[in-house]
């Protein structure tokens, strides 16, 4: 035990191995803060959810970041509501239960690109007459644009763009862009925004309420998907799925592979014989064919498949490895020892053979784990990764089936590929700086 | 005199029957090895089969699926229309018992097991379920040779190049370790960590979608150029990224292996003799390095001709390359059973081969292995 714990205080010999480290810490770390910042249940309804909850979001929209790096802005997203205060609201009582109220919002518009669309999200209370509202458009340089009149229901939704009334009064099939420019030069004006709601109920307890949404080009932290979904969930989300898959994989594989190669070795005969042959046979079994078939066919939960992938990562080429090195520890002078004051066999093949492994186990163990977070990943993009789970592997397989690299949405595939890398990557330098120090031979070489 | 008699009998009895017995020896062996090594594909591709089945799953779905189809074309046909619906009802219950005939759905699933295993281990491949080959058929055999060449190019290209050159560049760094390169080479052997496919869709966003100078996919342009000049040039064009990330994603860390396996052989003391005597590096890497590695070099080589088979499904897919990796994983959406167990028995087969000729061929390179012996 002590030269094993000498024998990771060299790690800090070696750079590459604290580089590796450190990545593995962030990782934990983003994967412990996603579990609690949003947990489970919320997770899953965020990365389920459709239009009711992302409603505020535009699609395909980058991060806003990405102004930083570009000299030309694009607009922010934003969503600003009466219900919450964000958007202020007056209420002026008039006569025989009347009353009428103003809504209005200024916004400053300095970019370079037009939103993507702007919507109204109204609601009202009333019993029989039906509050009316009225909608204006004041522009930076003075003007006045009339934008809908309507007698409102309980809910309505008014999209802009997909107004034909206010196509036709503005002489136009674009009615964003048309909003945002001067009508004579066609150039996109910069200032201060409003919108302004002038409405009237007509019976006491009538009230109504607006929304208003301001799809811009980018939004937040990590941007949105198709389904216009944050994309800091599936991020974040991805840490610990990515790691579970991938320590669980590994250690399963390698755990099981060395007990069952040290059962084997220890008892020999027909049990030694039976493992050869079922290392032969699933050798000849294509690996990922029947994890595509289980995907398929049978259950694309994550559970299943890494089941399935323990199971047919035990019998192959390392069993054989483990078993030449036992053979050899089988002989030593301290089994024979053991033997002699009458160890059992089990003790003998839990506490005597698969302890003198740990040194090859440990290495082995760590610089697996990317080929499994991998192998997830590669399932999903093959369009069998989990149906519920936010994975990395998921997004870039939406943004594959949507054409994100055609369309030039670089960091809807870049950000979660830059994760899965750094994962893979850590562990496979860890891995490799582990095997150095456990392994002498090679360190010299 | 008298003293030492017995040893050299003993010996030349040994010997005698050591000699006598090769043939017998060899011939049991490959009857032992062949006999192993037949139940093994047996048994591999009788399991494939069984999960391609999913115990029974799959003929659900499938049958499932010809009902609709049946019921819907012939709920379209006009002149079903007219029928009287107990006759049109027939109509559709014959057709059905029809198809699933044709499928082969008709007989129990254990006996269906069995047929699929037969034809299978005599290699009559059969029609596939649902797959056409590009020029109509739908025998699995052509399905299979017409993609054939597609992965053979793409995977014969990145493989012998990686082979080849991680060899040569490992004894390079074996002679001088430690230098700048060698560190580059170690420093760098992590990112295999990284699978091809993912280094394709980077090498896909930089080259075709920023720099826009090659394609995103495929295997020619479309449509194909007639001239055969201008054929090649085009595939060659659509074989460069694919062939990169492919070389990329195990470039470092083959490199590496090799380099580690030559430093190892080459620390032997035969090694520091043969340098002692003055011989050129040339000749000591050749005789004294290369030739006691290379069972393991014909190892990694016979095993890199059987991934040739496999194909690489993922990356072809991200490349959109007809390959035989795609066609294996669009053979499974589409539950095509004989297609799967078709592409399975070839690896399978493939692989016996690969194993039992092995030993032969250390035999062959390394004069202290025997052939059956111990």
């Amino acid at each position: 035990m002590n030269s094993l714990k000498n024998s990771f205080q060299n790690i800090l010999y070696y750079p590459s191995a604290i580089v590796g480290m450190l990545v593995v810490f962030l990782l934990v770390f983003t994967a412990i803060y996603a579990m609690v910042k949003i947990p489970y249940n919320e997770a899953i309804r965020l990365w389920r959810g459709g239009e009711e909850i992302w409603y505020q979001n535009p699609k395909f929209a980058p991060p806003a970041w990405i102004n930083f790096f570009s000299s030309k802005k694009y607009a922010e997203s934003f969503a600003v509501r009466t219900s919450d205060g964000t958007m202020t609201k007056e209420v002026t009582p008039g006569a025989e239960g009347t009353s009428s109220m103003a809504v209005s919002y200024t916004f400053d518009f300095s970019y370079d690109y037009y939103p993507q669309e702007l919507i109204l999200y109204l609601s009202s209370t009333y019993d029989e007459k039906q509050p009316f509202i009225s909608a204006e458009w004041l522009t930076p340089d003075g003007r006045q644009i009339r934008i809908v009149n309507l007698a409102l229901n309980q809910k309505q939704t008014y999209r802009f763009s997909q107004d034909e009334k206010l196509r036709t009064r503005l002489r136009t099939d674009d009615v964003i862009p048309q909003l945002f420019s001067d009508p004579e030069t066609g150039d996109l004006i910069r200032g201060k925004y409003q919108l302004s709601i002038t409405g009237t109920t007509f019976e006491p307890d009538s009230d109504i309420n607006a929304e208003f949404v301001f799809h811009g080009q980018v939004y937040g932290l990590a941007g949105t998907d198709q389904a216009r979904r944050d994309l800091v969930v599936p991020l974040l989300w991805g840490a610990p799925v990515a790691l579970a898959f991938g320590l669980i994989a590994s250690l399963g594989t390698s755990v099981l592979t060395m007990v069952i190669a040290a059962v084997g070795t220890w008892y020999g005969g027909w049990i030694d014989e039976l493992i050869q042959r079922i290392t032969e046979i699933n050798l000849v079994l294509p690996f990922l064919s029947i994890l595509i078939m289980i995907g398929t066919f049978y259950s694309r939960s994550i559970w299943v498949i890494l089941g399935a992938t323990i199971v047919l990562s035990i019998f192959t080429g390392a069993i054989k490895g483990y078993r030449s090195i036992f053979v050899q520890v089988k002989e030593s002078a301290y089994i024979e020892a053991a033997r002699a004051y009458g160890a059992s066999n089990p003790r003998i093949v839990f506490f005597y053979l698969i302890p003198r492994m740990i040194p090859l186990l440990i290495p082995g163990l760590v610089s697996a784990v990317p080929a499994f977070v991998f192998l997830e990943a590669s399932l999903a993009v093959l369009g069998l990764g989990d149906p519920v789970l936010p994975t990395w592997g998921k997004i870039i397989q939406d943004a594959n089936s949507n054409g994100a690299l055609y369309r030039g949405y670089y960091y809807w595939i870049l950000e979660p590929a830059v994760l899965l890398m750094a994962t893979g990557l850590g562990f496979a330098m860890l891995g490799f700086a582990l095997d150095r120090i456990f392994n002498p031979k090679l360190r010299d070489v | 005199m008298a003293v030492v008699t017995p040893a050299p009998i003993e010996k030349r009895a040994v010997k005698k029957t050591s000699h006598t017995s090769t043939f017998t020896r060899v011939s049991r062996f490959v009857f032992v090895r062949l006999l192993v090594l037949f139940a093994t594909v047996v048994v591999g591709i009788y399991l494939t089969i069984m999960i391609a089945n999913m115990g029974g799953y799959v003929d659900r779905i499938m049958k499932g699926e010809i009902r609709d189809r049946v019921t819907q074309s012939i709920a379209a046909n006009p002149a079903a229309r007219q029928m009287d619906p107990a006759v049109r009802q027939k109509l559709i219950q014959d057709t059905i018992a029809l198809e699933e005939k044709r499928v082969g759905l008709d007989v129990p699933i254990a006996i269906r097991n069995f047929r699929h295993l037969s034809n299978a281990l005599t290699l009559s491949l059969g029609r596939a379920m649902n797959m056409t080959s590009d020029s109509g058929s739908k025998q699995v055999r052509l399905i299979l040779l017409e993609r054939l060449p597609a992965t053979l190019l793409l995977m014969g290209i990145s493989q012998l190049f990686l082979f080849f050159s991680s060899i040569f560049l490992a004894l390079n760094l074996s002679r001088r370790y430690g230098n700048f390169w060698d560190k580059a080479v170690v420093a760098l052997s992590p990112t295999s960590a990284v699978p091809p496919w993912f280094y394709g869709i980077f090498l896909i966003l930089i080259f075709a979608a920023l720099l826009k100078v090659l394609p995103f996919g495929g295997m020619v342009d479309s449509p194909p150029p007639s001239n055969p000049f201008d054929y090649s040039m085009s595939l060659l064009k659509h074989l460069i990224l694919p062939v990169l990330s492919l070389v990329f994603s195990s470039f470092f860390l083959s490199i590496y292996n090799y380099r580690t396996f030559f430093l190892i052989y080459s620390s032997e003391d035969y090694v520091e003799m043969a340098k002692a005597k003055g011989l050129p590096s040339r000749d000591v890497e050749r005789r004294y390095i290369l030739r006691p590695t290379l069972p393991n070099i014909i190892t990694n080589f016979a095993l890199l001709i059987i991934t040739l088979w496999t194909g690489a499904t993922i990356t072809e897919t991200v490349f959109l390359w007809p390959g035989l990796g795609r066609t294996l994983y669009q053979a499974i959406g589409l539950y095509d059973i004989p297609i799967i167990v078709g592409s399975t028995i070839i690896y399978a087969y493939l692989l016996a081969m690969t194993v039992f000729l092995l030993d032969f061929i250390y035999a062959l390179v390394d004069p202290r292995v025997k052939v059956g012996g111990r």
